[in-house]
């Protein structure tokens, strides 16, 4: 994977029954695959934001972007490059522990990784670790010689550093506005 | 007032200002058929003989008036029906509203009984599309399905209403249409900033005016956008004041008249010489309302490669997605093409116009002495039939032979699936054209192979009495996928030929309609003749060389100039 080739995309849409079918099967439709996806609401409850990433080169990606834009159900979509992007995601991840020593040193990992311990059992231990793909692939890493059970990722989120928005207006912005439907107010006599 | 959701959806049709509805009836569309059967002669529908073929009518009526077409279809095989009919209209970006009936709420998602997600299953061909689940939303709903089939760049969209709606009483207030966007959902889409329509920006429209002045060789290709804007007048003033050729696209004919002297002619795999020669000569090309689709630009990185490409565009989501422009402008042709005037002085360029038109515009075909060719089918029926005449075309050879024989003069006239390519679409298009203009000729322009498919339509036309003469370029093969077996797959006929059932003249006249055949010019002259004085519809088997060929040629992702047939 080139990792300057992985983007991650911010859409915020109607939180609705099938929006999140119309948003994914644009990218399949398209011939892109989904890397990483997390859905949740905002501070609005009418509207989700959906945090895509996907492998394109440039071109490709303002070509997604700009099929995004045209869903009614989309209001948002931002690009969000990686040197001005924070993003996070959730890991949970169940290691067997066969005797004490091995729980000690999964302890000694997860304090290290700041991961919490949020379950333990005779047999196993459950570690939360919050980071993006370096720290979680990381401690990944070092658990996987004990054994792991489980593992589940929720998927990426982000937002972008600074005081600038997923609704910043731009140039491109307002142009995209033409393309999905001009609803003039002219239009309804 | 309270009233069943039938009658809303009915109601809210009548807001639209919709008189004519193409549909085919079912078990889940009863309770709307039961309300149309009530309110008499208020809405007209028009009864075709299979759901495609209605979904094409609705299309024509809707290309040929530049208002929403609408059909009718009830659940399961009639929605699933419509599909090839409304991915046509998503590709030539034509607005219509396809209203389906599915089974009740609580059947939903059982697999009931002629039951399909058409939602899901369109959701790839439609702008938006919508299940409505109570009687509480329908108006709301119709309200914006039209708003959007036919807002920025118009195109189809589904209603799929549960059949116990259909029957719930529900609250319908009547609301004039320019109060749509005021209330409801619509009424928050309008608010949201995203669908507020911006001004063409400024310094956008001075540097394409800069650009212009700048130029030496300018071309001008003219796509599907002008047609559907109808920004033909503007068009027309701005490539005169431009003084530069201009290239149609298929569906971008009937924006300037085909016999206008800076016309070129098509452009791209069966372009005239002057159109791709042009393009790959020109210094500054303005592609406005073109997409630049791979039969236009056949080698994108090779296309226009000694120009400046200028792409204007409603939907910015073209921009740049087949040929990397160097200046775009996002927004209505002929809302850009009005500004962009303001800023273009009158020019000249005549050495330029010289070069271009020293290249043929027009293929001349041979005559092969005893045989009926196209040529001569269309000279005759350009020259015999009304100047306004509205033409419907299947796709194949014939398809292109009629456009480049026609001289388009409005936008409207021509009625072909230029996007999809779909097979069959010519007779319900006509269908949908001559029930909105019934005072005009409608002529439906066929090969043997596209006919065969949705012919069905015939007992439409006879039912409705519709004068549509229906020719048939027949060479009894798929002529187009043979001239590609020919001219790239060494002669190796696979499954292209058609010599089979059925009689298409005795055809005709079981259908209740005139049934002809010619095989000469002259045979074609008189029974033209005699098709044009009749009142009812009729079908003229046109029995042609099965080697004619398209020309000129250039293959699939070659240069534009590399014509493989002169």
């Amino acid at each position: 994977m080139n990792p300057t080739n992985r983007h991650t995309l911010a859409v915020l849409v109607d939180n609705e029954s099938g929006v999140l079918s119309r948003v994914a099967r644009l990218f399949s439709g398209k011939g892109y695959n989904i890397e990483s996806l997390a859905v949740g609401t905002t501070d609005n409850p009418a509207i989700s934001r959906i945090t895509i990433e996907v492998i394109a080169d440039d071109q490709q990606l303002n070509l997604l972007c700009n099929q995004l834009r045209k869903l009614i159900c989309v209001h948002s979509v931002k690009a969000l490059k990686p040197e001005h992007a924070i993003r996070r995601e959730l890991m949970l991840i169940k290691v067997s522990s066969g005797d004490s020593v091995q729980r000690n040193e999964i302890i000694q990992i997860a304090n290290i990784f700041r991961a919490s311990i949020i379950d333990v059992s005779k047999a196993s231990i459950t570690l939360a670790v919050i980071g993006d793909e370096t720290k979680t692939e990381a401690i990944q890493n070092l658990l996987t010689e004990f054994g792991i059970l489980e593992l589940v990722r929720t998927g990426m989120v982000a937002l972008e550093r600074g005081q600038y928005t997923i609704d910043e207006q731009t140039k491109m912005k307002g142009e995209f506005d033409y393309g999905k439907n001009v609803l003039r107010e002219t239009f309804f006599e | 007032m309270q009233l069943n959701g039938a009658r809303i959806l009915l109601e809210c049709l009548k807001e639209q200002g919709v008189d004519t509805i193409f549909g085919y009836p079912g078990g889940t569309i009863l309770n709307v058929y039961d309300e149309l059967y009530k309110m008499g002669d208020e809405i007209h529908h028009v009864l075709t003989a299979h759901e495609q073929g209605a979904c094409h009518a609705a299309d024509g009526y809707a290309r040929s008036t530049g208002r929403v077409g609408v059909c009718f279809a009830t659940s399961g095989p009639g929605a699933t029906n419509l599909v090839t009919g409304i991915a046509t209209a998503y590709l030539d970006s034509s607005p219509i509203v396809a209203i389906t009936c599915n089974v009740s709420t609580g059947l939903i998602g059982k697999d009931s009984f002629q039951e399909v997600d058409i939602t899901g299953v369109t959701m790839p061909i439609t702008k938006c599309n919508f299940l409505v689940r109570s009687v509480n939303n329908l108006a709301d709903t119709v309200r914006e399905a039209f708003a959007i089939a036919r807002s920025g760049r118009p195109g189809p969209v589904l209603i799929d209403i549960a059949k116990d709606v259909t029957a719930q009483m529900g609250e319908y207030t009547p609301m004039a249409r320019k109060n749509h966007g005021k209330s409801g959902h619509l009424g928050a889409l309008m608010q949201r900033y995203d669908f507020k329509p911006p001004e063409p920006d400024g310094d956008d429209i001075r540097l394409l005016a800069d650009m212009l002045r700048q130029s030496e060789k300018p071309f001008i290709i003219c796509g599907g956008g002008v047609v559907r804007s109808r920004a033909h007048e503007i068009f027309s003033a701005f490539a005169h004041r431009v003084d530069a050729p201009v290239a149609l696209t298929v569906m971008g004919a009937g924006a300037l008249s085909g016999t206008d002297p800076l016309v070129t002619g098509m452009i791209g795999m069966h372009g005239s010489q002057a159109s791709n020669i042009a393009v790959d000569e020109c210094d500054l090309l303005l592609a406005i309302g073109c997409r630049f689709s791979d039969r236009v630009a056949l080698k994108t990185d090779t296309f226009a490669q000694h120009a400046k490409i200028v792409q204007i565009d409603i939907d910015r989501s073209e921009i740049n997605k087949n040929v990397q422009t160097d200046h775009h402008i996002v927004g209505d042709a002929g809302r850009v093409l009005e500004l962009l005037m303001e800023l273009v002085p009158e020019m000249h360029h005549d050495a330029w116009k010289a070069e271009v038109f020293s290249h043929p515009r027009e293929t001349i075909y041979d005559e092969h002495p005893g045989c009926l060719t196209p040529g001569q089918i269309l000279g005759a029926i350009v020259s015999a039939a009304p100047k306004d005449s509205i033409v419907s075309t299947d796709v194949g050879q014939h398809q292109m032979w009629a456009i480049q024989h026609f001289h388009f003069d409005y936008p409207g006239q021509l009625l072909t699936s230029g996007g999809f390519g779909t097979m069959g679409f010519g007779l319900g298009a006509a269908i949908g054209a001559q029930t909105a203009f019934p005072n005009k000729r409608v002529l439906h322009i066929t090969g043997d192979g596209s006919f065969r498919m949705n012919c069905n339509e015939l007992s439409t036309v006879q039912y409705y009495g519709l004068p549509i003469i229906t020719v048939i370029f027949d060479n009894r093969t798929l002529g187009m996928v043979r001239q590609w077996q020919t001219l790239i797959y060494g002669g190796r006929f696979s499954q292209t030929t058609l010599d089979r059932a059925p009689d298409f003249v005795r055809l005709a006249e079981a259908y209740g309609l005139n049934g002809f055949r010619a095989s000469s010019l002259e045979e074609f002259e008189t029974v033209f003749q005699q098709a044009l004085a009749s009142p009812r519809g009729s079908v003229i088997d046109c029995l042609i060389d099965i080697d004619e060929k398209v020309r000129p040629m250039v293959g699939g992702g070659s240069h534009i100039t590399d014509f493989m047939l002169n």
